[in-house]
């Protein structure tokens, strides 16, 4: 019978399962160990009790060891640190061993060392007194008592931040009982003074706590918070058991055991029942004062978890738990429930019973009630032989539904499958599904992962279809890491069989499992590794941090990535004393070697001609000099800088650059010594200019002795003084250069400059004296329409007569439009 | 392709950044940003976002005022890292608590934070990235406004803003689906197609293969250094015009005439193709802008005349309401526009524009070399604005492969005499980039050394020749309703890429144009994976996605308004859909500029 192990607990029903025939029986007695069990079927340690066991203690070191939760051995090691109080499991199933002065030491399951961290400093002074590990809000703190009696406790042993709580008043000896809640986000502690109970928060407030009480107390001398943290316990001296919510604001029931010991274990199995365990008995107490017992044959131990409770013994492993609903509704005797109906024809459709139709035809309209019944009924069974019966059912009761989603079907299927799997003796992770739904796959995943079960993660991932690169590749680069720790292996080998298996996952980084071998000492396995890593950027600091610094360098270039490439040479500079050397380095690499002069142009100029003295780039050594002699301050300086510049030059075999640098030096001197005459600024001026600034000013020799100097060239000379002499108002100088000679720029030239000045009349001078056919082009310019159209007429040209209408037109003048076009009346007429 | 999509983006990442440190914060910007925050974002947007007071970073400044939280939002430069070390440190006694962020855009590097680290402000700030990386500055421009990527990459042989090239690409792809079709026109594009397929998550050929969610059908890439002539040639297009006048930063133009002291019609403007009147001119010929605008302001007069033959009181209310404002409005952009085309007229009619023209047109021909030597000697004795002068004589030796050595020689005397002498190592640079070069007999052909590995030799008659890229006077070429692209040139010049983007386009292969694409420098490289509809075998035909109309022109080192125009031209003629993407929008003048040598700081 399916109920036969139920017991009644009120109106629901209580049973205990078993989960493993504990391999360890026979070799150890559970009763001389300190036991630390994680949830979730979590992994069990032990470690041997002096005060348990009664003997002297020796000098002999402890060993601790960890089993999983069928009590197969997983790792081992002998403690060689201070005086071990206590042992708990964070929720990353990591070891937490708490020492007598407030340190704790954390583990990995392989009792691998991984961090430490202190109570605070009154904790290793004073030692403590008691503690306790517990889930908080952001993962597993711990909280201790030291032996002045004050509470420090940390709410996440990833970041161990140490908080005081306040004092509880005059209290001068040991508290009766304490324990850790959680309540609105924040840890806070209960605190049992004999009868008085005090709430104390790290802010320095407590509030004294009057919780309905019917009957008298003395003293709380046990607490326990349930796995949600939502309700409490506590063990009053008289053997009454107080079961009420966690702010104490409700009561459930106070239920006499009437004992009068303080029980061994105070614990929750889910959030219904109580469990109080005496040696080898144990009741179970409902919130309605309903109770079983139960009777043990050796010692146990209680591990709460969020819907049962397990007792861990020597020979058995056993899950205490509330029979779930759906179970109950389908098992229950006489129950009439669809799915119990439906479960019932299934097995008479396998006895070939007519039957089975008849119970179908009962539950006909709420077949899909009784099929989702068998399905969540099949998650909660353990036994695969019971999962079967009730999928088969569920599968039975499908076929008569025409739109049933599958879904749920095929999801319980999968997560049974899996459930079984890790449930396995070998595995040992007893999960239930409820536990598995709040646990999530990838959590468990990563638990297998912990446990180096690579081979059954992996086939977990494929069989729930679960991405690769969420699942698979993360395993294998896990599993890669792991490998490269074992340092028994051939390198090359090793390499290669990474390589193999990781290539193909997408999302791996080689990077990760390369740092991993550096920080195991194997330096060329990382490098071997890391020659497969696809990102530059994860690749190329690991090389430089490896004294990689050319491989680095040209897997930065490569990468396209001239940050990285930077990134490389500012740490080679940093690394490498001798600049020759670097410099020898970057030369091979033009990207490099240019980005590094980019570099340098901005933050030292002077490297920058070094560097390229270093390349015999010596043209573009010269360019530096140029371009610098212009911030050099003192006049000499400069000139010194162009002779260097020419010296490049030369090397350069550029003799016109060289040519052209002389020059200016030459007319920078000569724009010093006119500075001195003549109290103005010249330097800095193009040769053009400082004859312009010269023409004005006056000094006709100084400009008639440049342009023989820089044999400018007679056009430039004759532009340059007209447009001087106009822009200075010098008409009558302007006149006579006129009539110096012929000018090489034709006399239109100086008809255009008198415009630019706005001076018509001196215009005018030079209009007659230009060539006939310029004649009218000039009136145009000075604005004489009348006359360059008499001109225009005159030389018989009639384009040039439409240049001067359209110039009419635009200005609108009406009566020389008409004089204009009796012109050309004129002209045609006489052809 | 939305292009506003990533407009939104960027505003919701903006805001997230602002709101990731909460209270009042300080804002100091690079001044590069200022007109890219405000089309991205604006004031009244920073604000919204807890932003307390707006800084322009300035050399000048030696500590600033403000709350206690501190942006600042930068391009990754060293001398920038240095002036906010200065800031820091001047600060670190008044106010030791204040805090720090320095946002690095598009990204943070490595350099910056080595600059911070040593100037010993490192502890006391966080660094952030923030990939602002193409800004939509129009409905099909795309820009990444780094100015400096030309200088940076062509000159110096800096490939930092190739990256931010690349992955902006992988971005887009990200949004819009993978781009089938990609054609790397050039050296520098196809180093950014190999970044691409670097950079992208899942490799490339397997997701283009699948082809879901494609949205562009092509992306060309190309490199400025094929196609040097285009940005030095004048513009003529009145967007064009603009830009090289007044300047267009970010599709905000500022009409206050340089030298006019009357401010009638200035005034910030916006420019895209949300303003009406802009929209219909902007590709226009500039001798075609005029006419437009007279019809429209006699459009205008008509609606305004209404205004006197109101009946009822309805009628009256219905104009008010509704004609009267956007005819304010309308009046008020066209009266800016006329502003505009005065003051570019009155620019152009000082110099002597026509000359100009000819001479331009005649080296782009390739007749009257000599004359037009004769002419740039000229200007240079008269002084003409000696980056306008520069133009040309690089055209010169663009178009001739060089300039011959005696004139060479004589051209950058006159040059220094004229502008002076600190312009010597600019010529380098310009040799450099082979825009300026010497022709001289081939035995004396000096290597530059290794840097120059990313100069070219200009082909442009052979290629000019095939690709008919200076019609025949023949062609005619319509100014007023184009009918080729070499509008946006008066007839005398098809951009190369423009030209090129046609031809790959109309033949969707490589096939047959084998021997003109050996004339690109750097060659061109394809990567097809949307197979032209029309071969498909077996009689019947596929339907080709809308994507296939749909192409991206990425330009690497800017491109110019001129080319904008004629891909827009381009665009309506063969029903496609272009969007144009590039690292900033330049013009002859500020190509010229930036590559000049520089005074080290």
């Amino acid at each position: 019978m399916a109920t036969a192990d139920w017991n009644p607990l009120g109106n629901v029903y209580y049973r205990n399962v078993e989960l493993y025939q504990m391999d360890w029986n026979g070799l150890l007695e559970l009763n001389q160990y300190m036991i630390a069990a994680a949830p979730y079927g979590g992994p069990i340690a032990l470690m041997k009790d002096d005060k348990k066991t009664g003997r002297v203690s020796t000098n002999v070191k402890p060993i601790i060891n960890v089993y999983n939760a069928a009590g197969k051995p997983l790792s081992q090691l002998r403690w060689n640190s201070g005086n071990v109080v206590h042992l708990g499991w964070s929720n990353t199933e990591e070891l937490l061993c708490i020492q007598d002065n407030g340190v704790i030491l954390v583990y990995d399951i392989a009792l691998n060392f991984k961090r430490t961290f202190g109570m605070g400093q009154e904790a290793k002074e004073m030692k403590i007194l008691d503690w306790k590990v517990f889930s908080s809000f952001q993962g597993t703190g711990i909280a201790v008592m030291t032996t002045s009696y004050r509470i420090y406790l940390i709410n996440n042993v990833d970041d161990p931040r140490v908080r005081k709580l306040a004092e509880v008043p005059d209290l001068n000896s040991a508290p009766s009982s304490w324990t850790i809640l959680n309540l609105d986000r924040q840890s806070r502690a209960l605190v049992a003074k004999d009868a008085q109970l005090f709430l104390v928060d790290h802010g320095g407030q407590y509030q004294e706590q009057f919780p309905e009480l019917a009957s008298p107390v003395t003293a709380f001398i046990e607490m326990a918070v349930s796995f949600n943290n939502k309700l409490l316990a506590m063990f009053t001296d008289k053997g009454v058991i107080w079961i009420g919510s966690s702010d104490l604001k409700k009561v459930y029931c106070e239920f006499n055991t009437k004992a009068s010991q303080r029980p061994q274990q105070l614990a929750w199995s889910g959030v219904g029942a109580v469990v109080a365990l005496w040696d080898k008995l144990c009741i179970v107490v409902g919130p309605e004062k309903d109770w079983i017992k139960y009777n043990f044959e050796s010692f146990v131990y209680l591990v709460q978890e969020e819907d049962g409770l397990r007792i861990i013994g020597n020979e058995l492993h056993q899950f205490l738990q509330k029979v779930p609903d759906v179970t109950e509704q389908i098992f229950k005797i006489g129950s009439m429930e669809p799915g119990a109906m439906l479960y019932e024809a299934s097995k008479e459709f396998s006895r070939r019973s007519q039957k089975a139709d008849e119970y179908i035809r009962m539950i006909k309209d709420k077949l899909d009630v009784a099929v989702d019944q068998c399905i969540q009924a099949a998650g909660h069974e353990i036994e695969p032989s019971k999962q079967k019966a009730l999928l088969r059912a569920a599968s039975f009761g499908k076929c008569f539904l025409t739109d049933y989603r599958p879904e749920a079907f095929v999801d319980m299927c999968q997560m049974l499958r899996v459930l079984n799997q890790v449930r396995q003796f070998s595995v040992g992770i007893p999960l239930t599904y409820t536990q598995l739904n709040h646990l999530s796959v990838p959590v468990l995943i990563d638990r297998l992962v912990l446990r180096k079960l690579f081979c059954l993660a992996i086939r977990i991932c494929h069989y729930l279809k679960i991405p690769d690169a969420e699942g698979a590749s993360r395993i294998l680069a896990h599993w890669a890491c792991y490998k490269v720790q074992q340092k028994h292996e051939d390198e090359e080998q090793l390499a290669r069989s990474i390589s193999q298996k990781l290539l193909d996952a997408p999302g791996v980084s080689f990077s990760e499992i390369a740092s991993q071998a550096l920080e195991q000492g194997r330096k060329q396995l990382a490098i071997k590794l890391l020659d497969y890593e696809p990102k530059a950027s994860e690749q190329v600091p690991l090389l430089l941090k490896m004294d990689q610094n050319n491989t680095a360098l040209s897997k930065a270039v490569d990468s396209g990535d001239t940050d990285l490439v930077y990134t490389v040479l500012l740490t080679m500079k940093d690394k490498i004393s001798n600049m020759g050397e670097f410099f020898m380095a970057i030369r091979q690499m033009p990207i490099a070697y240019s980005l590094y002069i980019q570099y340098c142009r901005q933050q030292n100029p002077k490297l920058v001609e070094d560097l390229y003295y270093q390349e015999d780039n010596f043209l573009a050594e010269g360019n530096c000099k140029v371009v610098s002699s212009y911030s050099e301050e003192m006049f000499e300086d400069r000139i010194r800088k162009l002779e260097a510049a020419i010296t490049c030059y030369q090397k350069a075999k550029m003799e016109f650059a060289s040519k052209q640098t002389e020059d200016q030096i030459k007319l920078l001197k000569i724009q010093r010594k006119l500075e001195d005459e003549s109290n103005k600024t010249y330097i800095d001026m193009s040769l053009h200019d400082t004859m312009y600034k010269l023409t004005q000013n006056g000094n006709h020799k100084m400009t008639e002795q440049l342009r023989k100097d820089f044999k400018v060239p007679d056009k430039r000379f004759w532009l340059l003084r007209m447009e001087a002499l106009a822009e200075s108002s010098d008409w009558t100088e302007l006149e006579r250069f006129s009539k110096s000679k012929k000018p090489p720029v034709g006399m239109e030239a100086f008809v255009d400059v008198c415009m630019k000045y706005y001076n018509r009349t001196e215009a005018m001078k030079y209009v007659n004296r230009v060539t006939p056919d310029q004649k009218v082009k000039c009136l145009v310019k000075v604005g004489n329409l009348k006359e360059a159209a008499d001109s225009a007429l005159e030389s018989r040209n009639e384009d040039s007569l439409n240049i001067v209408l359209s110039k009419a037109i635009q200005s609108n003048n009406k009566q020389l439009i008409e004089t204009i076009r009796d012109y050309k009346i004129r002209l045609n007429t006489k052809k | 392709m939305d292009v506003h999509l990533l407009k939104q983006l960027q505003r919701d990442q903006l805001a997230h950044m602002l709101e990731s440190e909460p209270g009042k914060k300080d804002f100091v910007i690079d001044p590069c940003f200022t007109k890219l925050l405000d089309r991205i974002a604006g004031a009244a947007f920073l604000k919204d976002h807890g932003v307390d007071k707006i800084y322009k970073l300035d050399a000048s400044q030696k500590s600033l005022a403000g709350t206690d939280i501190r942006f600042y939002f930068v391009r990754p430069a060293i001398p920038t890292m240095k002036l906010i070390a200065n800031h820091i440190n001047a600060e670190k006694s008044s106010h030791g608590l204040r805090k720090y962020k320095i946002i690095m855009v598009p990204r943070k590097l490595h350099v910056c934070e080595k600059i911070l680290e040593s100037e010993g402000v490192y502890g006391s700030i966080s660094i952030e990235d923030f990939n602002l990386e193409l800004v939509t500055l129009d409905n099909d421009i795309l820009s990444l406004e780094l100015p400096d990527f030309l200088r940076n990459f062509y000159l110096d042989g800096d490939q930092t803003w190739l990256h931010t090239v690349a992955s902006s690409i992988v971005h887009l792809e990200n949004l819009y689906g993978n781009i089938p079709n990609v054609y790397c026109l050039g050296k520098g594009a196809q180093m950014t197609f190999d970044l691409i397929n670097l950079l992208s998550e899942k490799p490339r050929e397997e997701t283009v293969e699948k082809g879901d969610n494609q949205n562009i059908g092509h992306l060309f890439i190309i490199d400025r250094d094929i196609d040097f002539v285009t940005p030095l040639c004048a513009p003529v297009t009145y967007e064009a015009l603009l830009d090289e006048i007044y300047g267009i930063e970010c599709g905000i133009i500022d009409l206050t005439n340089p030298d006019s002291t009357s401010n009638a019609h200035g005034g910030k403007l916006l420019l895209t193709a949300e303003n009406e009147i802009f929209q219909m001119i902007r590709n226009r010929h500039f001798s075609y802008v005029f006419a437009y605008i007279s019809d429209k302001a006699k459009e205008l007069k008509l609606v305004h005349d209404k205004k006197d033959d109101l009946k009822s009181v309805k009628d009256m209310r219905h104009f008010v309401s509704n004609d009267l404002r956007s005819l304010k409005q309308q009046q008020k952009l066209l009266a800016q526009h006329i502003g505009a085309c005065e003051y570019i007229m009155s620019t152009k009619s000082k110099g002597s524009f026509e000359e100009f023209t000819h001479v331009e047109h005649c080296l782009l021909q390739g007749s009257d070399t000599r004359e037009c030597i004769n002419f740039i000697e000229e200007c240079l004795f008269k002084q003409t604005n000696w980056l306008t002068v520069l133009r040309l004589i690089c055209l010169l030796s663009l178009t001739e492969d060089g300039i011959q050595s005696k004139d060479y020689k004589s051209l950058r005397t006159k040059f220094l005499h004229s502008h002076g002498f600190d312009l010597m190592p600019s010529w380098f640079n310009l040799k450099k980039l082979g825009i300026l070069t010497e022709y001289e007999l081939p035995q004396a052909n000096k290597p530059l050394g290794k840097m120059a590995s990313i100069t070219r030799r200009s082909q442009f008659k052979s290629l000019s020749k095939r690709l008919n890229l200076v019609p025949k006077v023949s062609d005619n070429v319509d100014l007023r309703i184009p009918n080729d692209m070499s509008y946006v040139f008066s007839g005398a010049y098809t951009p190369l890429a423009c030209k090129l983007v046609d031809l790959i386009l109309s033949r969707e292969s490589l096939i047959s144009l084998d021997d003109v694409l050996r004339l690109i420098p750097g060659g061109v490289k394809c990567d097809m994976r949307l197979k032209p509809a029309s071969k498909a075998r077996g009689g019947y035909s596929i339907p080709s996605t809308p994507a296939a109309k749909v192409v991206l022109v990425y330009f690497l080192g800017g491109c110019t308004f001129s080319e904008i125009a004629a891909l827009r031209y381009l665009a309506r003629r063969e029903g496609y859909k272009i969007t144009i993407a590039t690292t900033a929008i330049i013009t002859g003048n500020s190509f010229v500029e930036s590559v000049m040598e520089r005074k080290p700081i």
